[in-house]
């Protein structure tokens, strides 16, 4: 283990960024689903031939969608510091890069999942719309729920992207396993902690990887399986 | 054996026999046009039906004839581009909106690919259409577990979909469809995708819900056996034209057009094989002898008419192509056969008498003596 390499102030430092990175990465996990689903939802129904369809708001939403795409996550940090401040008050530390962080992933998760609800098939929405049902009840009791092992997976992607992006944050003082990795293994010419801060991540993405895509499946009834244990 | 017929079987026999008296239509149709893009022409071309409460009405066409448009129209998963469309009183054409999804829930619809939603279990499904109508929670599990029992799927409540046959799913679509009691069933081509077995049971199936709950069934299909089978009426649809339309039987027995013939050429002898066609000719030849064809209907089907043929008036009837099938629950026949009388009149007389026997005689063609010698002796 690298652990033993290091200097017990050292590992707790990594510790202590560990932590900063996971409150950083699910905190903006949680706001970007929320908000990214939403969104998808809007560019799914409002696309043409679907069941709100409204061409205008589709190409409106689709643009700003891909220009908060197509904005480096670096830039885009410095860019709405004004923002930030609006939103949490400062402009530096942990909660004040959860703004940026979940600025750049919701329009992320919201492609991914308009993809997968895009996928839902259009017989199963028109027999919902044949037995009487609203277009809010085809969201809530068809869309979502069919697409739901697709949007599992956007999620498990999103919060990858998330555990990337937090490595960033150091450039507004939100500390975390990147801002660590920089200071120590890069500045202060330590590559034992450089490496140790990729193992670290390493593991996190593969454990978020795992879990992700088990969820994913346990939420799939698409394919026949053997069912385990009694009925 | 040439004693009169009874009146009654008689008149079962006869082809424009009156229908019932129909009582207030529940699918009225007016007029209905639908044009998805002007480039391609109209899909459905004012097309005017009614459809009579607790009737199994079959519509039937080529793939692209318009016949899934027309039934999508009913229920306004398509909107019409012109007419009229009214079920149970209410013009579903001009609805929209909350009325629309309130009238919905008197029209149940299923369909080919059946579709069902994966993520929930036959009786989440058979549910989402009493979560929409807002039926109490607790009325809704007694509802689910009735209809289950009615589509005989009372033991796969808790099954996924994915865990299921075609038929099985068929019949969970079934059971969703009928779940708000509509006194409408649309079938989109619903035993399409099923293997023949499995065709049979659904439509036995429809056959017995229909009988039982008076529901009006409209069926979709390309496959004239389903209409046969258990159609009592039917409309002929080509390129988005109504081309005939009546009782099945009488359509059967006797089609008018040329599309609704060729349709029934795998289930009624109207057409004769390509190869028994291609040595007729229209107009009497020096050495050829008539074709006639015989459309037996009812109880005129039991008559020896072959038998009279010979005895009464001598001719020697060959016989070229025939076949007899239930249609509508009553049998129907269509026979082929060539006789000559070498001009003497005998074959006039015994078309009359084919006449008033009630059955449907008429020469189709004529055959050269030569090429039914070669069909018949020569080497093939």
């Amino acid at each position: 283990m690298p652990f033993d390499l290091l200097s017990p102030a050292v590992t707790a430092a990594l510790v202590e960024s560990l932590k900063q990175t996971a409150f950083m990465v699910s905190v903006a996990a949680v706001l970007s689903t929320l908000l990214g689903l939403p969104l998808g939802i809007l560019l799914v129904v409002t696309a043409p031939g679907h069941i709100a369809e409204r061409p205008a708001v589709n190409r409106v939403v689709g643009t700003v969608v891909n220009l908060v795409r197509s904005t480096p996550f670096i830039i885009m940090m410095v860019a709405i510091i004004p923002f930030t401040r609006l939103v949490v008050g400062t402009t530096v530390g942990t909660a004040a890069a959860i703004v940026p962080l979940t600025l750049a992933i919701t329009p992320l998760f919201a492609r991914l999942a308009e993809t997968a609800m895009r996928e839902v098939d259009r017989g199963v929405i028109e027999a919902a719309e044949a037995i009487g049902a609203s277009p809010w009840e085809i969201v809530v009791k068809v869309l979502v729920p069919e697409a739901l092992p697709g949007i599992v997976a956007g999620v498990t992607v999103a919060l990858v992207s998330l555990i990337g992006y937090s490595t960033m944050a150091g450039t507004v003082g939100g500390g975390g396993l990147g801002d660590l990795g920089v200071r120590y293994g890069y500045q202060r010419f330590m590559p034992e902690v450089m490496v140790a801060v990729v193992v670290v991540l390493v593991v996190l993405v593969q454990a978020v990887q795992i879990v992700g895509d088990a969820v994913a499946r346990a939420v799939n009834h698409r394919i026949a399986r053997r069912r385990r244990g009694g009925v | 054996m040439n004693a009169p017929l009874p009146s009654e079987s008689l008149a079962a026999g006869l082809p424009l026999a009156p229908h019932p008296p129909v009582s207030e239509p529940v699918i009225r149709i007016e007029g209905l046009s639908k044009t998805f893009s002007d480039a391609a022409g109209p899909v459905l071309d004012d097309v005017s039906l009614q459809i009579a409460r607790g009737d199994i009405y079959g519509v039937i066409g080529r793939s692209g004839a318009g016949k899934s448009t027309l039934v999508r129209c009913i229920n306004r998963l398509e909107r019409p581009s012109g007419g009229r469309v009214v079920v149970s009183g209410h013009e579903t054409s001009r609805l929209e909106g909350r009325a629309l999804r309130t009238a919905r829930r008197d029209i149940g619809m299923i369909f080919q690919h059946f579709n069902l939603l994966s993520s929930r279990t036959v009786a989440g499904n058979v549910a989402l259409p009493l979560e929409v109508a807002r039926v109490p929670k607790a009325e809704r599990g007694p509802r689910i577990a009735a209809l289950l029992e009615l589509v005989g799927l009372a033991d796969k409540a808790q099954a996924y979909p994915s865990e299921l046959s075609g038929g099985q799913k068929q019949r969970v679509g079934i059971a969703r469809a009928l779940a708000t009691a509509p006194s409408v069933l649309l079938c989109d081509e619903a035993t399409s995708a099923l293997d023949p077995e499995t065709t049979q049971q659904i439509l036995a199936l429809l056959r017995d819900i229909n009988r039982r709950l008076g529901l009006t069934v409209v069926l979709v299909t390309h496959e004239m056996e389903v209409v046969r089978d258990i159609a009592s009426h039917v409309a002929v649809l080509e390129r988005g034209r109504l081309v005939e339309e009546g009782a099945t039987f009488d359509v059967l027995a006797f089609p008018k057009s040329p599309v609704a013939r060729s349709f029934l050429a795998g289930i009624v002898a109207h057409e004769l094989p390509p190869e028994i066609q291609a040595t007729l000719s229209p107009e009497p030849q020096a050495d050829s002898d008539p074709v006639i064809r015989i459309v037996f209907t009812g109880a005129a089907a039991n008559e020896p008419i072959v038998a009279d043929l010979v005895g009464r008036f001598g001719l020697r009837p060959n016989i070229l192509h025939g076949r007899i099938d239930q249609v509508a629950g009553r049998p129907l026949g269509v026979l082929t056969l060539v006789a000559g009388d070498g001009g003497d009149g005998r074959l006039a007389a015994a078309l009359a008498h084919l006449a008033r026997l009630g059955l449907h005689a008429e020469v189709i063609g004529h055959a050269l003596r030569p090429a039914l010698a070669r069909r018949h002796g020569g080497p093939r």
